[in-house]
């Protein structure tokens, strides 16, 4: 479904992917874990489509499409969704009327008639529920003067809504307590299909409780050292990372081949 | 021969087609004008003589040249060149589901026929100026002039020595008003020059609460002139939101001055939504004279092509314990120029004053321009002012979030135009006319192209 190779990618000048492989196949949920500052978030950000982001090498192959041809909106239109770690307050939009716009926009790339207010209002109920949103929050302009707590669980009520084929959830977890995590997981899991795909990005291993990955991937430097499964997120939890740093540093800043 | 050189001159300036006006009206009406009006128009008349049309190197006109308006051939509109206002020509500028009363002005005259009367809250007289000034209405007699003083600048004046079409308000004390008070003053003339001085007095009585919407529109494309001014007047405890319209044609000129004033614990709140006008300037002068009062003034224009908008506001604080908070947003397109000057007066008495001001701009092209410029003139020293304009474009991260979700560039684009006006909007609290400058915005920025 997703093939990354050798990816490269830049902001500003300076260097943050350095050739990043990663591959994910339908029905499939990665974890990409990593220190700060490793390069979580620009994969992620590459991923939609972010343009502060200059890719100098490599490639993404989206369902046999290049991604990095398309633009942010045709990549969402085709199903790539980001959860993001700062959703953006959208001052006069309705959040109703945005969800609906976003719908729409999909629902007609994919020769599907749009849905009108009333079916509209219907399906956002349902996943509202899901989420355990209070319905105000859909009369309010996006994410302004929401919580921390409701603006993450505002971005997976957003993704029950769109039904994406690629989630990816840029720590999504961080800001939230566990009463929320578990809400948030519990969504995200409604969601798994086998049509479908999920990266998780994530700085602890909490969230990995509620969604269990496939895969694990330490991403750090700019590229994945490391590829597990879902032991290798419990190893890093009582460990660190330091173990898997510096065996990365002594074996001359290579990642470890590991096969997925 | 220096003679014929200057007779012209001296005939070309006793000419001006405003003081012709002036003289025009002083022969028809004045004479049986009651003595405190005839005394408005006299002085109107004199300052305007006196300091005549600002230009630019006036320090308040800068950006803003009036010698277009100066050029024009003013004169009262004529009956051979009024397009006729009917129900269905003037229902644009009317908010449909309304039922409540709508006062409609036809060049500066009320036209019964158009105009609604009903469903006035009992005790609220809403007169048309010239009955006022025949009944010689002591509450009318008590306040108009008094606020808008002649020497505030030449429109002002312009508009005192003129004085005589428009309409008073009064609301009773403790009354409060639910139905929304509506005023259209429409213009019609089909000749350049066509000018109308429109008056607006509203007394809001202590502890009374109203809210009242001022449009302004034209049905013709031709060069005509609006010079409105409104005055309002906040007794003790009064609350009055006070809702300002402006969708003249684009070939016409549009001046407007609204002066307020208000009394102990009164609470006013004014919007300025200026759309339309080849050039308008709006200048809106609240003074917060006694302690407790709370003044909230906010501010949409829009504009494109060679239209030119400019605000004035001026706050006066004279007493302590007073609040105002200011909201001006401004979309400037094509080779619009926009123009706001917001100036807060803190005066010595004015202790505990909290006033904020903020002006937003967006530019939609590279030829708009936008001249803001806050004036913070404070002489109390235990006082909370803070300022902030900005001038910009789209913020990247907003334009992101709605296409990482599927929408489109140019539709995020313009769902974020919208938007920006919208925040303004928002703080209208009569649900009717909310929801037409709502439709009116989605209309100017987010309707696909046919």
């Amino acid at each position: 479904m997703l093939e990354i190779k050798n990816l490269h990618a830049e902001a500003a000048g300076k260097k943050i992917l350095k050739g990043l492989n990663l591959t994910l196949r339908k029905g499939e949920v990665h974890a990409i874990m990593g220190p700060n500052g490793s390069g979580k978030s620009t994969l992620a950000q590459v991923l939609a489509g972010r343009d502060a982001y200059e890719i100098t090498a490599g490639s993404i192959t989206y369902l046999g499409q290049d991604l990095l041809d398309l633009e942010p909106e045709e990549r969402a239109r085709e199903g790539v969704f980001l959860a993001f770690q700062y959703p953006v307050e959208i001052p006069g939009v309705n959040s109703t009327y945005f969800l609906k716009a976003a719908l729409n926009e999909l629902r007609k790339h994919r020769g599907l008639p749009e849905l009108d207010a009333i079916d509209f209002l219907q399906l956002v109920k349902e996943k509202m529920k899901i989420l355990e949103l209070p319905q105000s929050l859909l009369n309010r302009p996006v994410n302004e003067g929401f919580s921390g707590g409701e603006k993450k669980r505002n971005e997976i009520f957003q993704m029950a809504v769109l039904e994406p084929r690629l989630a990816v959830l840029d720590e999504t977890d961080s800001g939230l307590d566990i009463d929320a995590l578990r809400i948030v997981a519990e969504g995200v899991n409604k969601l798994k299909g086998p049509e479908n795909a999920q990266l998780v990005i994530t700085h602890y291993q909490r969230l990995l409780d509620y969604i269990v990955p496939d895969f694990v991937h330490v991403l750090y430097d700019g590229k994945i050292i490391r590829t597990g499964d879902k032991s290798l997120a419990l190893d890093l939890e009582e460990r660190g990372y330091d173990w898997l740093l510096e065996a990365y540093e002594k074996n001359g800043r290579r990642a470890e081949s590991v096969p997925a | 021969m220096e003679m014929s050189t200057i007779a012209p001159i001296l005939s070309e300036t006793k000419a001006d087609p405003f003081v012709l006006s002036y003289e025009t009206l002083e022969k028809s009406v004045d004479a049986s004008s009651p003595p405190w009006v005839r005394a408005l128009r006299h002085s109107g008349n004199a300052h305007f003589e006196e300091v005549g049309f600002p230009d630019t190197s006036h320090e308040e006109w800068r950006f803003t040249n009036v010698g277009p308006i100066s050029r024009l051939n003013a004169h009262a509109p004529r009956a051979e060149d009024l397009i006729a206002a009917t129900p269905e020509s003037i229902s644009p500028y009317l908010f449909k589901s309304l039922a409540s009363t709508t006062l409609v002005f036809v060049n500066g005259v009320l036209d019964l026929a158009l105009s609604c009367l009903t469903g006035l809250t009992k005790g609220v007289e809403v007169v048309d100026l010239p009955t006022a000034i025949r009944q010689e209405l002591p509450w009318v007699a008590a306040h108009l002039g008094r606020y808008a003083r002649v020497d505030e600048n030449a429109f002002v004046a312009l508009n005192g020595s003129m004085i005589e079409n428009g309409v008073a308000i009064r609301i009773p004390a403790n009354v409060k008003v639910e139905a929304p008070v509506f005023i259209l003053f429409l213009s019609t003339s089909q000749a350049d020059g066509a000018t109308v001085h429109s008056r607006i007095l509203i007394v809001a009585g202590h502890h009374s609460e109203a809210r009242v919407v001022e449009s302004h529109a034209g049905l013709a494309d031709s060069a005509y002139f609006s010079n409105s001014v409104a005055e309002l007047v906040l007794e003790e405890g009064a609350k009055l939101e006070h809702c300002r319209l402006q969708f003249e044609r684009t070939t016409a000129f549009h001046v407007a001055t609204v002066q307020a004033h208000q009394a102990r614990s009164s609470n006013l709140t004014t919007h300025s939504i200026s759309l339309g006008a080849r050039l308008a300037r709006i200048n809106v002068t609240p003074v917060l004279d006694a302690e407790g009062c709370e003044c909230t003034m906010n501010g949409l224009y829009v504009a494109e092509g060679d239209q030119l908008v400019d605000h004035h506001t001026t706050i006066h604080h004279a007493k302590p314990n007073c609040n105002s908070h200011e909201f001006y947003h401004g979309i400037l397109d094509g080779k619009a120029q926009g123009v706001f000057n917001g100036k807060i007066f803190v005066r010595p008495d004015a202790q505990r004053t909290d006033a904020k001001q903020t002006n937003r701009n967006l530019l939609l092209s590279d030829e708009a321009t936008i001249n803001t410029k806050p004036q913070l003139e404070i002489f109390a020293d235990d006082v909370k002012c803070t300022h902030g304009a900005t001038v910009g474009q789209l913020q990247d991260e907003a334009i992101f979030y709605l296409r990482a979700r599927g929408i489109g560039l140019e539709a995020a684009r313009r769902m974020l135009v919208h938007a920006f006006a919208s925040s303004i909007l928002n703080r209208i609290t009569i649900d009717e006319v909310r929801t037409y400058l709502d439709d009116q915005m989605f209309d100017l920025f987010e309707r696909p192209p046919a």
